[in-house]
This record gives structure tokens, sequence and C-alpha cells, in this order.
């Protein structure tokens, strides 16, 4: 549980393996709630809260629970069910506690159960860093680092993008590819660009 | 709506991928290939067109207010037998689709058709728009992945992932047949733009397909625009015409 553990598993899930540009994690909130760059960051922030949780319950359930009794194939169903819980569950404490910090993000949270990156790092979490020999704690802190590292990742590209959107709603793009396909030329071109990053590791 | 017109109407009017951008993460992660695409879609036909049998059998039954989950986990039960199902007979398919086939479930498509078309209509309507819907679905993965992979290698192979029908994977179609006939010695394999058999040409490709529907559509709506206008302009020079018979007709009386 060492500070490199943690800097390595945030850089290659931040930088290398980028959620939306290089796992294709998250598309639908990348598309659709990146029209506006404070609502972008309101989104990021909003995931990068549910994801940490939920990868961390995720994680010590398949652990503790799903491996011991033997059920490890109805992960897939237990996972979902406590994402959309935990969704829930985040959104009353949030409401009880801190009015101000519901109001940024209260409208988002209710678009995270379907937001496929919170499920894909679950289950990518299950297939690459849990295995019989690891120690709970060491899979957990790992576990968690990854999901931090995700989360920021996908608050850099998502702000990163925004901001590119805006001004292209003022550039003068021909009429078949306004909208949506232009937007995707831009993701493109970003992927292109964190190309250039792997291997730093 | 008739039975067809339900059946027919997820291919190009109200595609899912094309039209309405639902499904986008499986659109753009597992279509570097044809087959990949083809195998995410047999396995989405699968799912979508038994939940929607499903839902649609116990739509009396599920409260209103927890139905959002009920429909969740009946996916979620279809998804997890198809994942036990690839990993028992196409173990390749399972390996190259990875974390996508789990993420089904959270599939906007899967989830839209439960909500607003399975819990409203009869068992039989529901399962022609589950599998209808699917298939749409397909033939979009089926369409970028065909693209990427002619770009990417200039043909098209089977049987690496999908071992059924064949014993060992060849070529569908390749551009070295059409060369060949001119030019030996010449592979097409050297040439190709492997941009897009990665992340960035997945997006590349999705952008110029979208942009050609929408030109497609700029022009469907430029020639409507364009009847309508000589159609007021006909009605408008016949009005015109009557006026002046009146006035002509009126002017004869008068003298």
């Amino acid at each position: 549980m060492s500070f490199a553990v943690f800097a390595t598993a945030i850089i290659s899930s931040m930088l290398i393996n980028n959620v939306i540009l290089m796992q294709f994690l998250g598309i639908c909130p990348f598309l659709g709630v990146s029209k506006k760059s404070s609502s972008a960051v309101g989104m990021a922030l909003a995931v990068m809260f549910v994801m940490v949780i939920a990868s961390a319950v995720t994680y010590t359930l398949y652990d503790l629970v799903l491996h011991p009794y033997n059920i490890p194939y109805i992960s897939t169903i237990a996972f979902i069910l406590v994402i959309a819980s935990l969704v829930q569950l985040v959104e009353i404490v949030i409401k009880k506690y801190s009015k101000s910090l519901y109001k940024g993000l209260g409208i988002y949270l209710p678009l995270i159960t379907t937001n496929c990156a919170i499920l894909g790092i679950s289950e990518a979490n299950i297939t690459n860093i849990w295995s019989t020999t690891t120690p709970f704690g060491t899979g957990l802190f790992i576990a968690v680092s990854t999901a931090f590292g995700t989360a920021l990742g996908f608050g850099l590209v998502i702000f990163a993008f925004s901001s590119i959107r805006e001004r292209l709603d003022a550039a003068n793009v021909p009429a078949a590819w306004k909208g949506v396909p232009i937007s995707l030329v831009v993701a493109g071109i970003m992927s292109l660009a964190f190309f250039g990053l792997a291997g730093i590791i | 709506m008739t039975k067809k017109e339900n059946f027919l109407k997820g291919f190009i009017k109200e595609n899912p991928i094309f039209v309405y951008l639902l499904g986008m993460c499986p659109a753009l992660a597992v279509t570097a290939t044809f087959e990949t695409s083809l195998g995410m879609g047999l396995l989405v036909i699968f799912v979508l067109t038994s939940s929607n049998i499903v839902v649609s059998l116990f739509k009396n039954f599920i409260p209103q207010q927890v139905r959002t989950p009920s429909y969740i986990v009946i996916i979620a039960t279809f998804v997890t037998v198809v994942r036990m199902m690839t990993d028992a007979y196409a173990p390749l398919l399972a390996e190259a689709l990875g974390v996508f086939i789990p993420l089904i479930v959270v599939n906007c498509l899967i989830l839209g058709r439960a909500e607003s078309f399975a819990s409203k209509n009869k068992v039989v309507d529901s399962a022609i728009d589950g599998f209808g819907m699917a298939l749409g679905f397909t033939f979009g993965l089926i369409s970028i992945g065909v693209i990427r992979e002619l770009l990417a290698t200039g043909g098209i192979m089977y049987g690496d992932y999908l071992p059924f029908f064949v014993d060992q994977p060849f070529e569908l179609f390749t551009f070295d047949w059409i060369i060949n006939l001119f030019v030996q010695d010449f592979s097409i394999r050297d040439y190709g733009l492997a941009m897009f058999a990665l992340p960035p040409g997945a997006f590349i490709a999705l952008a110029f397909i979208l942009a050609y529907m929408q030109s497609r559509k700029n022009k469907k709506l430029r020639l409507e625009e364009e009847a309508k206008k000589q159609r007021i302009e006909e009605l408008k020079k016949a009005a015109l015409e009557r006026k002046r018979q009146a006035a002509m007709k009126k002017a004869g009386e008068a003298s």
C-alpha cells in the first residue's frame, strides 16, 4: 500500500487507459452533458463521488460474499442492484447534510445509474485486480485508486471536450456535420492525442 | 401500426444508433471488426427480445413505483444467461467483447424499449418490437464494423471469434481479388489504415456515417420545403386566375 502503487494506478487509469477515449465507457454522458462546461464539471464530480464508493462496495461484496459462497456468476445482477440503490442512498444523504452540494450534483445523480462507466469499472476491477491470492486490503486499495484515477480521467476529458464544444457552436461548420458528427471528429482527434501517452509507464 | 411496420421501423427510420444515438458505448467499442459487431448484435437480439417478452408478461404485476429496478433485474438475468453461454460456446468472442457483455445491462436501448414499449403493449407486439429494434441495432453495428475493417485491413474475415459453420478463419471479401487481376504480388493488408482498427478510428468512422445520415435528412427537408413552396405558388396562381376571370365576366356583364 505504498504511494508508488497509488500513483501508478492513477496515471495508468487516468491518462493511458482513459475511460472515454480508450475504453469507450460513459459515452452517453460524454455526448449528452457536454454542451456547457459548468454541467460537465457537475457531472464529472458526481461520477467521481459515485465511482469511488461504488467500486469500494462492489469489490468488498465480491471478495467477502460472492466468492466465499461460490456464486460469482451472479455478479452482474448484484452489482447493478448495489449501484442503483447506492446512488439513491447517496442522493438522500447529500440532500440531508449538504444543500449546496445537492444543488450542484442533484440532477446528475439519477443519470449515473445507467452510466456504463460505473458498472464497467466495477467489473473491470474484478477481472483485472481481484485474484484468490491478493489480500483483501491491497486489492481494495488498488481498486479504489483505479476508480479515483478513472474518474479524474473522465473529468479531464469531459471538461476539455465541453470547452471545445462551446467554441464549436460559434464555428462555421457544414450543415451535414453540425452537432454530433463534428463532435465525434473532435473526440477522435483527442483520442489520437491520448495515444501519444501510451507507454509512459 | 401494423406488425410489419412495427418490425421494420428499427432499421432506418428509428435506427437506435444512427437516429437516437442509443447504445453508443458498444457501437464504438466492439466494432473494430465485422465479426465482433455481429457477435455483439446476436447477444443484443437475444437479450432484447426475451426481456421485452418477460416485461410484457409481467406488466400487470409490477408496481409502478419500482418498475425500473424490476426491469433492470429482468434484463440482468438474461445478460447473465448470455454471458455464461458465450463463455461456454464462443470463448474467444467472450474475450474480445470483455466487459461489454455485462454492460448490455446498462444499454439504454434495452431499458428504453422495456419502459416505452413492452410495459404498455401485448406480448406478441413487444416480441416483434424487441426483435426488430435489436436487428436494427445489429445492422448499425455491422455497418460500422464493415467500414472499419475494410479501411483497416482491406478485407473482411470470418471465423476468428465466431467458430460456427467453419473450421478455420477465411476471408469473406478482400480487395486483393480485384487488384490481383491487374497486379501480381500485391497485398492490400500492407496498405491498410491501421488507425481505423484503433479507438480514434471508431469515433471518426461513426462521425462519417452520422454526417452522411444528416446530409440525407437535410436534403429531404430541403426537397420537402421546395415542394411546399411550389404548391403554394400554384395555388396562388390559380386563385389569381379565378379572380381575373371573375373580373372579366363582371366587366362583360357591365358592358
